[in-house]
């Protein structure tokens, strides 16, 4: 065979986004067969917003002097994009309990593509569910004020906090042992998406777990959007909470740099 | 191919995790064609063998040839030259039988065209035309395993792992599994079969390694095995205690020069003998001749297990879900 190394490289680049858009195609059609698991997967994000909104929404004041809705609204859909990396590690778990990761891993594919292939998939299921959640948000009446550019680069923010936590669920869906186990990181996920400013700002909790709640990604994202769609901000004058839109777009860097080579590490680490 | 003309050497593997030897110099030659099975209990180190095998796992020492390639130095030639079906059926739930064969037939790298081709021939070949357009999901296990299986045979490889392959099915699907497995011999294909079924073993292999704790205990025809643990029994169940002394005369004449064992509570005489069928028909004909009244007249032929117990000391143990070996 008399292949050069530079048109070997360009064959695994050509394999790698072959075989990934492949898996991605896959998952598109679960979406088309099975609707149902998105609404499942939505019925907690809407369920606690209706609870919010409604059941407790009378007692809500968060000193912005306008309608709770519209504070919570942003704030549901930052905390969908936080409880998105509980999906991804459900799947890896998942796809490693019933033997599909080693399927894959012993066929001549691209290696890369089990992983990018679920990503890209994630990274569309997350903007199929922002899509339902602000329709219903709509229909609930919350608006967004802020212009069709400051309101696309708000729901860009979201879908880039998702994507950063597509390397956070890879890596605990490899960790855990099974899919129950994959169930329980709610334990992680529940304090991840509720202390942060989803749905009261950080500067009305006690001090220490204000300070948690400041710098939790998620809160930066869910105020960049709040900003971004002129909804309430109704945020503290720390430096974190001035810079929310810088911080937005920082965070995920961060959770990406750190978690991308754990799950990359770990996902080599199947061959151990 | 190598020279030695064996589709999977292995020489000397070992596998640790932490202080456990998992493998601690397994060696393994299958011949080209072979149907070739790795029996033992669990953790007995065969679904490890498997895996360094097929490239999912490193093999802390040793040497490993599929196909004629090297296992550790070029694993991506071996996996062009394997299929691997493990112990859980690895197919989209969601996804029809045809809609999965597609996928791994683009995954494979096959053309479109081609994908599609070769799923509509497996599917027929492993008799899911029928089931073709349905969700995995309402499938038999039998069938989900023979799906599985196909989805291993898309590019027609050299040498097919299967790693426990009827674990969990019930008769039929474990039946439907062998009829596969047999016609996939029948092509020629090389075939790896972990078990601790002593009986599929038997049904299905040309030669059997039975090992343990890592280790290699012996390797043989399942005829050779079940010869070294003695051969075919010939056996009488009278129907009363008088006719056991005629009965034993009996068995005496026919076994060649071995004491029938009589065992008085169970009205029972046996003994072992050279030729089991022809043994069987001078029994029958001998007990004719003498009129004693027979509850059972048969001809035992010694399993594995009593293989098993032989080599390793304690009888195999019941099956366990899920714990890889």
């Amino acid at each position: 065979m008399s292949i050069t190394v530079s048109e070997a490289r360009e064959r695994r680049v050509y394999w790698a986004v072959a075989d990934c858009l492949t898996i991605v195609r896959t998952e598109l059609v679960h979406l088309v067969k099975e609707p149902s698991v998105i609404a499942w997967q939505l019925g907690f994000p809407i369920v606690s917003v209706l609870l919010f909104v409604y059941v407790f929404g009378s007692a809500m004041d968060v000193g912005s002097g306008s309608d709770y809705k519209t504070y919570a609204m942003p704030g549901m859909l930052a905390m969908t994009m936080a409880f998105g990396f509980m999906n991804t590690a459900y799947a890896v778990a998942i796809g490693k309990e019933k033997g599909v990761v080693d399927r894959f891993r012993s066929m001549p594919m691209a290696p890369s593509a089990v992983v990018t292939g679920r990503g890209v998939s994630d990274v569309l299921h997350a903007a199929l569910d922002l899509v339902v959640l602000a329709t219903i948000a709509l229909v609930i009446g919350w608006r967004s004020d802020g212009g069709l550019l400051a309101t696309l680069a708000a729901f860009g923010l979201l879908l880039w906090l998702r994507f950063s936590l597509i390397w956070v669920g890879v890596y605990l869906g490899l960790l855990v042992k099974n899919q129950e186990a994959a169930g329980n990181l709610f334990a992680i996920a529940f304090p991840f998406g509720m202390i942060s400013s989803v749905f009261t700002p950080p500067h009305l909790m006690p001090d220490w777990l204000g300070t948690i709640a400041l710098w939790n990604p998620v809160s930066s994202t869910a105020t960049a959007i709040r900003d971004l769609f002129g909804n309430p901000v109704a945020a503290g004058d720390t430096w974190v909470e001035s810079n929310a839109i810088l911080m937005a777009a920082v965070w995920p860097v961060v959770v990406t740099a750190i978690f991308l080579p754990l799950a990359v590490r770990r996902y080599q680490g199947l061959r151990r | 191919m190598g020279t030695t003309g064996n589709a999977i050497t292995a020489e000397r593997l070992v596998k640790c995790y932490g202080t456990k030897r998992a493998l601690d110099g397994l060696d393994l030659a299958v011949p080209s064609g072979a149907v070739y099975g790795l029996l033992g209990p669990n953790g007995a180190g065969k679904t490890t063998a498997v895996r360094i095998l097929t490239t999912l796992l490193r093999m802390d020492d040793g040497r490993a040839e599929v196909g004629g390639v090297d296992v550790t130095r070029e694993p991506r030639r071996v996996r062009q030259r394997i299929g691997l079906t493990g112990q859980e059926a690895a197919v989209d739930e969601i996804l029809s039988g045809r809609q999965n064969l597609r996928m791994f037939g683009r995954l494979f790298h096959l053309p479109k065209a081609d994908a599609w081709r070769r799923a509509d021939e497996l599917l027929e070949r492993f008799g899911l035309g029928e089931a073709a357009d349905e969700q995995v999901r309402g499938y038999s296990g039998g069938m989900r395993r023979r799906l599985d299986l196909a989805a291993s045979m898309i590019l027609a490889p050299e040498v097919l792992f299967l790693d426990e392959p009827t674990t969990g099915l019930d008769p039929r699907g474990r039946s439907e599994v062998w009829e596969s497995v047999r016609r996939l011999s029948d092509g020629g294909t090389t075939i790896l079969l972990t078990t601790h079924y002593l009986d599929e073993a038997d049904q299905l292999s040309d030669r059997i390694a039975v090992i343990d704790r890592g280790r290699n205990l012996t390797e043989d025809t399942p005829a050779g095995l079940k010869r070294t643990v003695g051969g075919d029994h010939v056996e009488i169940v009278v129907r009363a205690e008088v006719d056991l002394a005629e009965a034993a005369a009996l068995v005496g004449r026919i076994a060649d020069g071995h004491e029938p064992q009589v065992d008085a509570k169970a009205l029972r005489v046996q003994a072992p003998v050279a030729d089991g069928v022809g043994a069987l028909g001078e029994v029958v004909r001998g007990i004719e001749q003498v009129g004693i009244g027979v509850e059972d007249v048969g001809l035992r032929r010694p399993t594995l297990d009593e293989v098993f117990l032989q080599l390793t000391g304690r009888p195999v143990e019941v099956e366990e879900e899920g714990v890889p070996a």
